[in-house]
């Protein structure tokens, strides 16, 4: 990891004015201009109050991951001094990192919120869901989501994808559509004009709302940073007992047990996504602190689903191919 | 220009977010230039660019691309979907983000297809500035013109126009000063820019002679284009003033009420736990929305437009965010205000700057850009959304549409799927409709149909004739 990068290098988010500073040729521009972060604070927070407003059943889907709280954080801040007023989803693999679930459990006691929890495993105990010969759960859990919306009636999802994150994403909406079977039709989708969102819907169909669409992976840590969030730990450099498979440093658990050829060693690792245990890799760093995160990841050469994420690497269109099913 | 240049020297050090869209006809280089964006600064990450590089090799990709060892179809970068590559065009627009040392910037890479205008429509409505793409052995071809007269229409702040391909035409100048002249023209025609008395030339509007698949004048100035002097795209880009960056201390407060924050019993057990004084919030109402435009401060006198109510005046006694009194606001911030009356406001309700605003309408007088196979016919019923508030509405008559050849209107009675025109609506309840010269977020609206809930139109307020209305202003 280069370390040449100092925060202070990066400095993007001070926003330090010197009226000075600026030469009286460009009257225009206003000294009190929102920096980027806080513009796109204000445009999530500005959608996910439209959704509030326009929908009668919202819910957030919860993981415990990065961008799910940054979310919930900015629906905390959305609806102050109330209570954020809506459950939260979580769509359990069963192949969870147990420290995610308790942070996720932590984070719903101390805000109030009710939780809905979809499960794999469930659907797999009743032989609706197969398991897959690779073992990885994430595709499995459309079916559990699909479900956990129609029982509750939710109209509207929140999610935290990212236009950043994938090519297939990169095309979505921020309000998107989904028909009676959860599919997205990405040849069709309405314009989205201005900043006026048109969640019109029939019944059956559901909406899905992205608040941090515009955000990036960096705008994220460095608001993560500014706002001083509290994440699960291993989103942090520490040490873990890890395999190789496919490339990426596998952390050894029940769900993930290395074959006999490959060798277990401790390495200082974090993650950059958490997800299934069975399909997210660690990446060798010694990031401890979030300000550490952020210049690693100012400076970091993969995406980090590339760096991360075995489903994705299963085929070109793989993230395409899953939301069209109706995932996140 | 001096005012970029100015800019330019000064060095801002703190990131300022500009959104920017391409736009041009079909296969003219918007994502190849895009890609090439992308990848000379810096924000092309090596698991992307790797797959990129398979997927151009086994597609068989031959362009003679400066990449570096292996040529690469920079448009995969952004044509992400399966059918797009399928088909080696795009569909929808691809959101792209990347930063350099000034600024963050937002890329919306929109289809040429005049099939997908509507998703053009879509990438250039929220941006500060687009990029219009002209195929140098083309010129100006219709979807051009349909193009620039839609940028005219939204009042996009800035257009630039690159010239690309200009490796196949030998770097010629006199093909680029002609299509350069034959861009000026008809910005002119279409009103787009401004006069610049020094210059002589349309202040606000950018030609760059540009390769997009070799990299000439898109982040560097290019050496094989001598003959031109002014800005690469990138520096173009770094250097103009975002929507939200000028000042909007001129412009009236604006503020559409999303919803009214009342928790009663339920304040949030977080900020009860970090010591909020339970007593003090057992009353607390205050109207939370994004401010549209101009700004706010503790004790200034506001309007508050509800419809079928008389226009009441009151004064902020708080502007609220998430645990923080402000003592001032402005676009765009999202905010929680509180009032000094007991006043019954909600959702759709427009609090303004007091004495700014003039009486709500039902009357609504509009340029549309229709963006929908199912044509607008006299006699319809819509569904009018502007701000926060869903009206229905009564086509009344479609009083003309726009010819792309000549850029006049021509008479019309119904409007089809591109066409832009002018319609004038009955609304079920009035609305604080303003003039979108002025006003681009309370000037802007949509119409929706009703029985599919699908968008089928782009509107802007107009003014009511006899208003001293904008004789041009369908464009
Ligand atoms: N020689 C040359 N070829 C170019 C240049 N720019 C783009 N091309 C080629 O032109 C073709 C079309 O490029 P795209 O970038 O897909 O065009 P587009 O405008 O995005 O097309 P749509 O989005 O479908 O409207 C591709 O084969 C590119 O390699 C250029 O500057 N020089
Ligand atoms: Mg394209």
């Amino acid at each position: 990891m280069s370390t040449q990068i100092t925060n202070e290098d990066l400095e993007l988010s001070v926003l330090e004015t010197d009226a000075t500073e600026t030469p009286t040729a460009i009257p225009a521009l206003r000294p009190d201009r929102l920096s980027s972060l806080d513009t796109l604070e204000s445009e999530a927070i500005h959608i996910i109050r439209e959704v509030v407003a326009e929908f009668e059943r919202p819910a957030l889907l919860f993981s415990g991951g990065k961008d799910s709280v940054v979310m919930l954080h900015l629906a905390t801040k959305a609806f102050w001094p109330g209570k954020v007023p809506f459950p939260v989803l979580h769509v359990d693999t069963g192949h969870n990192f147990p420290e995610v679930i308790d942070f996720r459990d932590r984070t719903v006691e101390r805000l109030g919120l009710k939780l809905v929890v979809g499960s794999v495993q469930e659907f797999i105990d009743r032989g609706e869901l197969a398991e897959r010969a690779d073992g990885t759960r994430n595709p499995l859990q459309t079916v559990p989501l699909l479900d956990a919306i129609q029982r509750n009636k939710f109209d509207a999802v929140f999610g935290g994808g990212r236009r950043d994150e994938d090519k297939a994403r990169a095309k979505e909406r921020i309000l998107s559509l989904r028909d009676e079977f959860g599919q997205w039709d990405p040849r069709n989708q309405r314009p989205e004009l201005w900043n006026l969102y048109n969640g019109r819907h029939t019944v059956g169909q559901h909406v899905r709302a992205f608040p941090i669409s515009n955000w990036t992976e960096l705008d994220v840590w460095r608001y993560i940073e500014r706002e001083g969030i509290e994440l699960p730990g291993l989103y942090y450099a520490h040490e873990r007992e890890v395999f190789e498979r496919d490339g990426m440093w596998r952390a050894v658990g029940e769900v993930s047990m290395p074959k006999p050829h490959e060798e277990v060693v401790t390495k200082l690792v974090r993650y950059r996504t958490v997800g299934d245990m069975s399909c997210t890799g660690a990446v060798v760093s010694d990031a401890r602190t979030v300000a550490d995160v952020v210049v690693e990841v100012a400076a970091s050469t993969l995406t980090e689903r590339g760096a991360t994420r075995a489903d994705d690497r299963i085929s070109e269109a793989a993230m395409e191919d899953r939301k069209k099913d109706g995932y996140f | 220009m001096s005012t970029e240049t100015s800019l330019l020297e000064t060095g801002l050090r703190e990131s300022t977010l500009f959104r920017f869209a391409t736009a041009g006809s079909v296969d003219d280089g918007k994502s190849t230039l895009v890609g090439r964006l992308l990848h000379d600064s810096k924000a092309i990450l090596a698991d992307q660019l790797d797959a990129v590089a398979r997927t151009s090799a086994d597609r068989g990709f031959g362009g003679a691309g400066a990449t570096g060892s292996q040529a690469i179809d920079l448009a995969l970068l952004t044509d992400g979907l399966r059918a797009e590559r399928e088909q080696g065009i795009t569909i929808d627009v691809a959101y792209r983000y990347f930063a350099t040392d000034r600024r963050s910037f937002i890329l919306a890479d929109c289809p040429g297809h005049v099939q997908y205008t509507k998703n053009t429509v879509t990438g250039a409505s929220t941006a500060d500035a687009v990029v219009v793409l002209i195929d140098a052995r083309k010129g100006v071809l219709e979807q051009t013109r349909r193009h620039l007269s839609v940028l005219q229409l939204l009042r996009v702040a800035h257009v630039i126009v690159a010239v690309n391909k200009i490796d196949l035409v030998d770097f010629s100048e006199s093909v680029f000063r002609e299509i350069e002249a034959d861009v000026q023209k008809v910005a002119r025609e279409l009103g787009l820019g401004r006069e610049d008395s020094n210059t002589g030339g349309i202040a606000d509007l950018f030609v760059i002679p540009v390769s997009a698949l070799n990299g000439d004048n898109v982040v560097d100035r290019s050496d094989r284009t001598p003959w031109y002097s002014g800005p690469a795209l990138l520096e173009v880009l770094e250097t103009l003033p975002a929507a939200d960056e000028l000042e909007s201390h001129l412009e009236s407060f604006r503020f559409p009420v999303q919803l009214v924050i009342r928790p009663q019993g339920a304040l949030a057990p977080d900020a009860v736990a970090a010591g909020l004084d339970v007593g003090a919030y057992r009353d607390y109402r205050a109207y939370a929305g994004q401010i549209t435009e101009g700004t706010v401060k503790l004790g200034d006198k506001v309007t508050v437009l509800s419809p079928g109510a008389e226009p009441r005046t009151t004064t902020v006694i708080g502007i609220d965010f998430a645990g923080s009194e402000l003592a001032e606001a402005t676009a765009p911030q999202s905010v929680a205000i509180r009032l000094a009356d007991e006043i019954d406001i909600a959702r759709g309700d427009t609090i303004a700057a007091a004495g700014t605003v003039r009486e709500s309408s039902a009357d609504l007088y509009a340029a549309l850009a229709w963006l929908s196979p199912k044509p607008l016919r006299e006699g319809a019923k819509v569904l009018v959304k502007h701000g926060t508030r869903t009206v229905q509405a009564l086509v009344r008559n479609v009083t003309g549409k726009l010819d792309l050849a000549t850029f006049k209107v021509e008479a019309a009675s119904s409007l089809e799927l591109n066409d832009i025109g002018n319609a004038q609506l009955r609304l079920a309840a009035p609305l604080p409709l303003e003039n979108y010269l002025h006003h681009r977020r309370t000037g802007a609206f949509l119409v929706i149909d009703p029985v599919d809930g699908n968008t089928l139109a782009a509107g802007l307020v107009k003014d009511h004739p006899g208003d001293h209305e904008d004789e041009r202003y369908v464009i």
